[in-house]
């Protein structure tokens, strides 16, 4: 099986963000980016198919933040092709933007099984996951935890709904999965594999000249919510909070 | 046929609406009262009559029927809302943050080019625009955004729109689809329902709750402990359950169980809105977490900030003393 998975950056949120010059978007020239975690998890998903179905896996990203790291990662845990997708400039791309980007790369690979994270946490307009689909005229799943091939061009998926329920779907391939979580977690590689795979891991490096796109929305403000009411915070040495919380539990006849 | 009526997709689950709808329909009637309009509420369903009736506070709701509705099925569902919003025209049409919606609503607003947003907490209407405020960056940050083509969907996360006591009793209108539904490439095999054999964490008085903070698979034991000295269970936010240190049963949050305890401690839990969701209601809240950003401090009753280890287990000498 052909799986293509689509690893994105996404601004690592225990730093402090940052708004820039006019009041509408994060300013990133600053920030740190991380892999977004479910795209982590789409890239486990890809690399459990390959070992249980065989198959080759293919990671796909556009170049901004520090993707360099994340595919190297990618590679030494098991990927074996990495397209990085260069844009006009190296900043993060609009949705739309990104969504053609990756689709364009995508038709070329003709994958079985495109694979990515259900979500990231700065998508405002939406998981990506269904307008690349659109336009690559596949169907699409997502908030899917689990993949099991059973022959045919047919996948056993299961996606998650709420109360620790899943639905059970055949899905026909090709077809565009959000995974959610993985069978398993992302696996740990040690820093000698990823230093290994910096130096013999090759990047098919693409330029893509993105088509004007008309934006359906505009945001106008962007800003730091105020703080809510906050919890009363217990101060003190450990035994001094512990007794506090104590006592609170056995006002209310919680402690048995 | 108005432009000036907003719909609301019901969310449904075993014939039931959920919680998030009768907040969809508060928000739609905010809406619907400065455009002028109806609040049109849809239900898809195996049956929809029944479940129509219990959108009260609706004007009207269009209860669309067909087998192919009865369970998660994307191409029959998109089809059927398709036909349902073309024929409406509507200035917006809300959908609550689901396992369902987030996958239909964007597929629909890719293949219509209707403008979509996701995460709104806030809405409100001008002379041009519908104008809505929307969680970014998983709460720390917040956008308002200007959608003046129509119609607008919207992504409605829980907990923004409190449901109202609007006991209007709405005009039900059942219809079938024009044309056939068909699964096409995805086909609807069943639903796998958690393993019953484990402790059903919404039953219970006490919930020590942890989360990815707790570093470790061994640190659950000083949880445990807290949680059989209170007579409660031990439960876990997502990334906890995704290590496999507690089964997906134990899960608290919007993909997990929803839970309201008499008391909910939170160790080492950040409170990304989509755990907090599943607790919020819950009587008593007692974070324990390092970072005094937390966001799960706006939340919680009572904060202690420090490690986990170190605090947890001076409060089970402390309840033991």
């Amino acid at each position: 099986m052909k799986i293509a998975v689509v690893l994105r950056q996404v601004p690592d949120l225990i730093e402090p963000l940052e708004i820039a010059v006019g009041g509408k978007a994060l300013d990133l020239e600053l920030a740190t980016f991380l892999v977004n975690e479910t795209d982590d998890h789409a890239l486990e998903q890809a690399i459990l198919l390959k070992e249980s179905a065989g198959g080759d896996v293919t990671v796909v990203a556009i170049d901004y933040g520090d993707i360099d790291n994340t595919l190297f990662t990618a590679a030494a845990r098991g990927a074996d092709h990495i397209v990085k997708i260069q844009l006009d400039d190296d900043t993060q791309p609009q949705p739309e933007t990104m969504s053609i980007a990756l689709a364009t790369a995508l038709k070329d690979i003709g994958p079985d099984l495109v694979l990515l994270g259900s979500q990231t946490h700065d998508e405002l307009l939406g998981p990506l996951g269904p307008s690349i689909a659109h336009h690559l005229g596949l169907p699409y799943i997502g908030v899917v935890c689990g993949v099991e091939p059973f022959g045919g061009g047919m996948l056993k998926v299961f996606k998650e709904f709420p109360g620790a329920a899943k639905a059970a779907l055949d899905v026909k391939t090709p077809a565009v999965l959000g995974v959610l979580a993985a069978e398993q977690p992302p696996r740990y590689v040690p820093v000698s594999r990823i230093r290994a795979a910096a130096k013999s891991a090759q990047f098919d490096e693409q330029e893509f000249d993105p088509p004007p796109v008309d934006a359906l929305t505009a945001v106008t403000e962007l800003y730091a919510p105020e703080p809510a009411e906050c919890a009363e915070m217990i101060e003190g040495d450990e035994e001094e909070v512990a007794s506090r919380v104590a006592g609170i539990l056995a006002e209310r006849g919680l402690v048995k | 046929m108005s432009l000036s009526d907003i719909l609301v997709v019901a969310d449904t689950d075993r014939g039931a609406i959920t919680d998030i709808t009768p907040q969809l329909l508060t928000a739609a009637r905010q809406l619907a009262d400065a455009t002028g309009g109806q609040v049109v509420g849809v239900v898809l369903a195996g049956d929809a009559n029944v479940i129509a009736e219990q959108l009260t506070g609706a004007d009207r709701v269009i209860a669309v029927s067909d087998p192919l509705l009865t369970e998660f099925s994307p191409e029959p569902r998109l089809a059927a809302l398709e036909e349902v919003i073309r024929g409406e025209g509507p200035r917006a049409v809300l959908f609550g943050s689901t396992s369902t919606w987030l996958d239909l609503a964007p597929t629909l607003a890719a293949r219509a080019s209707w403008p979509i947003v996701w995460g709104v907490t806030k809405n409100s209407i001008s002379d041009s625009a519908v104008i809505v405020t929307a969680n970014f960056c998983a709460g720390k940050m917040l956008a308002q955004v200007e959608i003046t083509a129509s119609p607008a969907l919207l992504l409605v996360l829980s907990g923004g729109f409190p449901p109202t006591e609007d006991g209007r009793q709405p005009e039900i209108q059942a219809v079938s689809p024009s044309v056939p539904l068909a699964e096409d490439a995805v086909r609807f095999v069943e639903m796998i329902l958690p393993d019953a054999s484990d402790v059903d964490i919404t039953q219970q008085d006490v919930l020590v709750a942890v989360g990815r903070g707790i570093g470790q698979e061994d640190n659950l034991e000083i949880a445990e402990e807290l949680a059989e000295k209170l007579g409660g269970e031990l439960c876990a936010s997502r990334p906890v359950v995704d290590q496999g240190w507690l089964p997906t049963t134990r899960q608290v949050g919007k993909s997990g169980m929803r839970v309201k305890p008499k008391c909910y401690f939170a160790l080492g839990i950040s409170g990304a809105p989509e755990h907090v969701e599943g607790m919020t209601d819950s009587e008593l809240i007692i974070a324990v977490n390092k970072d005094p950003q937390a966001p799960i401090f706006e939340v919680a009753d009572y904060g202690v900030v420090g490690e986990y280890e170190d605090v947890v287990s001076a409060i089970n000498e402390a309840i033991e003393s």
